[in-house]
Order: structure tokens, then C-alpha cells, then sequence
């Protein structure tokens, strides 16, 4: 297979960066997204060219680091699908395909299509954990939890921190990472200390980051490849509501009666 | 006070100020459009037209408690108040949004977000814009392109909409208004945290219930003015017998 591939070359974060087009030429079809960038650079390391730079990881759909906004799609346009396990047999052959990197101003471009995401690391810094006595190892089960409850918080923890709902997002916003992590832990016994706290300090390390807001488009629900529901949005909203408006500040202060 | 400034200063707290006001500004438009319905129901034993004593009531809404004027004022500042807030706030979270994304793509495909969900700032600006001119038009009677006498509303509405530009005007903009709220009205209850897998085809079923009402039910009585199938305002007796010119 032949590709057309136009992609965004960008030397470093003070570079503006530009579009760059690129050829490739027997591809095979079991080629996945990343291999076939591995044979551009190959290519282009011989001819003395730059290589492109990018990330990834595992290459098996686990470990949140490739990215790439393909035709428009945060991984391309197969659902719930990474970049990595994505195969070029998705694409017609002689299709021009255009990659970007994930644009955010909280991602800054680190080189060509590699950002940093380490915003999603500040963000989990802040609240993003659990207390858990040093002590002897607990029993398996030792806290009961409601199974659905707990099939929820699973589903919540699938998120694999790899930032597509931002890429995906008309607004930037990391509203469905946050609302993954918040829900996540909120949902469990082991998370309770901390519930309000951390909704509360995760929500404003978002922000602080610059990310965007979230106007329920469903965007991020539709290109995660983990297909992270926007319930959770709806969940961490409602345990930031509580955290603000209702939850006392003041727990143990004077009652008076008069 | 300072929770307030805590919950505004948040993203997700001024969310909920914009879904707040927005369901209060929907209330509102549902009892509107209710009493503009009442242009169908046939006249009191005086022959006054049942939108009319509709209007008078609306005056007078609260008595004995209440002076006249007073429930009405205090409802109209209510809106005023939840419109300043709903408008002020999203565009804060607007110019906010914008600040998120420096870079623009070259090519962003939407995979999920529907038209009005995408439109909803520029449905927003249409409507308050339509917003002024109707109030311009009708409340105040600043705009008169047609005669506009006080307390004849069955008569201010049949001259209006005699014309085909004033017609088509309003089924342009509450077009507008059905496109905003068949996204806002689901999306004010997902981001109070209120949607869930349970409830979200009832809340998507409503929002999409309360845009057709609302288009339904605002334009059917101008719509059928103009065509002449409503009476004409004559008809109904001597107490609002304005001429197709101007007041007399």
C-alpha cells in the first residue's frame, strides 16, 4: 500500500511548526499505524532526513503513550481503538492522511507529534490516591463492596491516562481524564477519607492547567479508546456540587442555641 | 461568601450557574408559551378574548397580598438576573475555552457532538438578540412596525403577525430557541450531575419534548393568524378595536 502523509513537523515548543508531507510506499496491509511510522523513519534516517518523533510505548492498547490525531480523530478513526492497534487495512490505499499532534495549551509540543502530558501527572498529584494503613497485608475482600459499585470504579480505571479526550474535546477540556480518576476512587470504600478533598483538588489542578471546560458534547466518550462514559463527568460533577455547596468546612465547631 | 467565590471560581460551579439559570429561563418560556396557547380559547361572557384576561391577570398576579405590578416586577427581575448570570458566565467560560486550545487543528473531525450542541453559542446570541427586539416590540412597544395598544394582546398579536417579514422573523428565531434547548435542556441536567444511564433517554426524551413545545407551541397562533383560520380581532367585541394603521 502507498500513503500520502501529511504531518505536523515541529522542532521544539518555540518552533511554530509547520505541515510536512511525506511519501510511503509498500506498506503491507497488516502494517500497524506506528510500524508504518517506524518504516517513514527508517526512510528517512537513510536519505538523511529527520526523523519524526513521536511516542509510544507498549504497542499493545495498555499504556495511554501514543496519541496522534489522525484525519481529525484523536487515534484515528476506528472506536475504541489506540493508535497502536490501529492497522493501516483501515485505511484506502493512496489515501492522504493527515497527523497531528494533541493540541492543547496544556500539552505543550515537546518535538514534531510528541506533547507533554504531564499536566495529567499533576492533576493525579493532587488528590489523585488513597490512604492505606502500613500494616500487616489485609485479607482479599477484608471490605465489603457492593459489586456493581465495584464494576463501576473498574470501568472508571480502564482510562489509561493517554489524553485523547482532551485532543478530542471542541473545548480542550480533560473532563472526562479528571471525572475517570475522581470517580474512580470516590466510588470505592478505600477512597471515602479523601472523597471531598480530592474532587475539590483534582477539579482545580485541571483548571490550573488551563484546560477547557466541558459543554457535553460527547466527544471524548466517542474517541476514547477506552470508551470512558460521560457519566462519569456527570458523577464528578455531582461530587464537586456536594463537596461545595453542601459539605460542611467546619465539622467539629460550637453549636450555639440561642 | 466565601463558598460562593469558591463555587463561581470553578469551571464546574459556573457550569451550574449556566444550567440553574438556564432551566429557570426555560421554566419561563414553557409558562409563556402555556399562556400564549390561551389565544385559542374562546372569550369570557364579557367578549374580552381569554389572552387578554390572561395579560390583565398577569398584572395582577399576587392580589390580595401583593400591589398590582409587584409579583410580576419581582418575576422580571428574577429572569433578568438568571438571563445576566446565564449570559455572563458562559461567556467567561467561553473566552476560557478558547485560551484551552492555542493551536487550532487543521482538520478536527466531531465524531459524537450534534449540530445545536456545537451551535449553542451562536444560537445563544441569535436568541438574546430576538430577545431585545420582542421586548422592544411587544412589552415596551419601542418597535411598532404594527399598532401596539395596551392591554389588547389578542389584537397586538393578530396585526403583528398580519405581516409575512414578522412572521417568518419569529419562526427564524424560535427555530433558534429549539436548537439551544434541545442541547441545553439535557445538557443543564448532565452537568448538574442529575443524567445517569437510568434517566438518560427520559432527560434526552424531555429536552427533546420541550424544544418542540416550545416551537410548536409559540408559532401555532401566529402561524394560523396569518393564514386567517384565528378570528379577526373585531370579532371579539368593542373593547379592542384598534384600526390596521395606527392606535387610535
Amino acid at each position: 500500500m502507498k500513503f500520502k502523509l501529511e504531518i505536523w513537523r515541529q522542532q521544539n515548543g518555540q518552533d511554530t511548526g509547520a505541515f510536512v508531507t511525506h511519501e510511503v510506499d509498500d506498506v503491507s496491509p497488516d502494517t500497524s499505524f506506528l510500524e508504518m511510522l517506524d518504516i517513514l523513519n527508517e526512510n528517512l534516517t537513510q536519505t538523511g532526513g529527520e526523523p519524526i518523533a513521536f511516542d509510544s510505548d507498549c504497542r499493545e492498547g495498555i499504556c495511554g503513550m501514543c496519541s496522534l490525531v489522525i484525519n481529525g480523530e484523536a487515534h484515528g478513526p476506528k472506536r475504541a481503538t489506540t493508535t497502536c492497534q490501529l492497522y493501516m487495512r483501515h485505511f484506502p490505499d493512496g489515501a492522504s492522511i493527515t497527523v497531528e499532534p494533541w493540541r492543547s495549551g496544556a500539552f505543550p509540543v515537546v518535538r514534531d507529534l510528541a506533547v507533554d502530558r504531564s499536566a495529567f501527572d499533576r492533576i493525579m498529584r493532587a488528590g489523585g490516591y488513597v490512604t492505606v494503613h502500613s500494616g500487616p497485608k489485609p485479607d482479599p475482600n477484608d471490605v465489603p463492596v457492593n459489586p456493581e459499585i465495584s464494576e463501576k470504579a473498574l470501568d472508571a480505571s480502564t482510562c489509561i491516562g493517554c489524553g485523547a479526550c482532551v485532543a478530542a474535546c471542541p473545548n480542550g477540556a480533560a473532563m472526562l481524564y479528571t471525572a475517570a480518576k475522581v470517580s474512580h476512587l470516590s466510588l470505592l470504600p478505600q477512597g471515602q477519607p479523601e472523597r471531598y478533598e480530592r474532587v475539590q483538588k483534582m477539579v482545580n489542578q485541571m483548571e490550573k492547567e488551563g484546560f477547557g471546560s466541558c459543554r457535553n458534547y460527547g466527544e471524548c466518550e466517542a474517541q476514547c479508546p477506552k470508551s470512558i462514559s460521560i457519566d462519569f463527568i456527570g458523577h464528578m460533577n455531582r461530587e464537586l456540587l456536594r463537596a461545595t455547596v453542601v459539605e460542611p468546612d467546619d465539622l467539629r465547631g460550637d453549636m450555639k442555641t440561642q | 461568601m466565601s463558598r460562593i467565590v469558591k463555587f463561581y471560581g470553578s469551571i464546574i460551579g459556573k457550569k451550574a450557574v449556566v444550567a440553574v439559570t438556564g432551566l429557570m429561563l426555560l421554566g419561563f418560556l414553557i409558562l409563556h408559551s402555556i399562556g400564549n396557547l390561551k389565544g385559542f380559547l374562546p372569550p369570557n361572557s364579557a367578549g374580552e378574548p381569554d389572552i387578554d384576561v390572561y395579560a390583565h391577570f398577569l398584572t395582577v398576579m399576587g392580589e390580595p397580598l401583593l400591589p398590582d405590578m409587584v409579583a410580576l416586577w419581582a418575576i422580571r427581575i428574577i429572569l433578568l438576573v438568571a438571563l445576566t448570570l446565564h449570559v455572563v458566565t458562559v461567556s467567561k467560560l467561553a473566552a476560557h475555552n478558547r485560551r484551552a486550545r492555542p493551536v487550532a487543528y487543521r482538520n478536527h473531525k466531531h465524531v459524537a457532538a450534534s449540530l445545536p450542541a456545537r451551535w449553542m453559542f451562536v444560537t445563544g446570541g441569535i436568541i438574546l438578540t430576538f430577545l431585545i427586539i420582542h421586548l422592544l416590540q411587544f412589552t415596551t412597544g419601542t418597535i411598532d412596525p404594527t399598532p401596539i395598544v395596551y392591554g389588547c394582546v389578542y389584537s397586538n398579536l393578530y396585526y403583528a403577525f398580519q405581516k409575512w417579514w414578522i412572521l417568518l422573523f419569529y419562526i427564524g428565531a424560535l427555530s433558534m430557541v429549539g436548537l439551544h434547548v434541545f442541547h441545553g435542556a439535557w445538557s443543564a441536567f448532565q452537568t448538574l450531575g442529575i443524567d445517569n444511564p437510568d434517566r438518560n433517554r427520559k432527560l434526552r426524551g424531555f429536552a427533546l419534548g420541550a424544544a418542540a413545545f416550545l416551537v410548536i407551541g409559540f408559532l401555532s397562533l401566529p402561524t394560523l393568524m396569518y393564514f386567517d383560520v384565528m378570528k379577526h380581532p373585531n370579532a371579539y367585541g368593542e373593547s379592542c378595536v384598534v384600526s390596521d394603521g395606527r392606535a387610535e
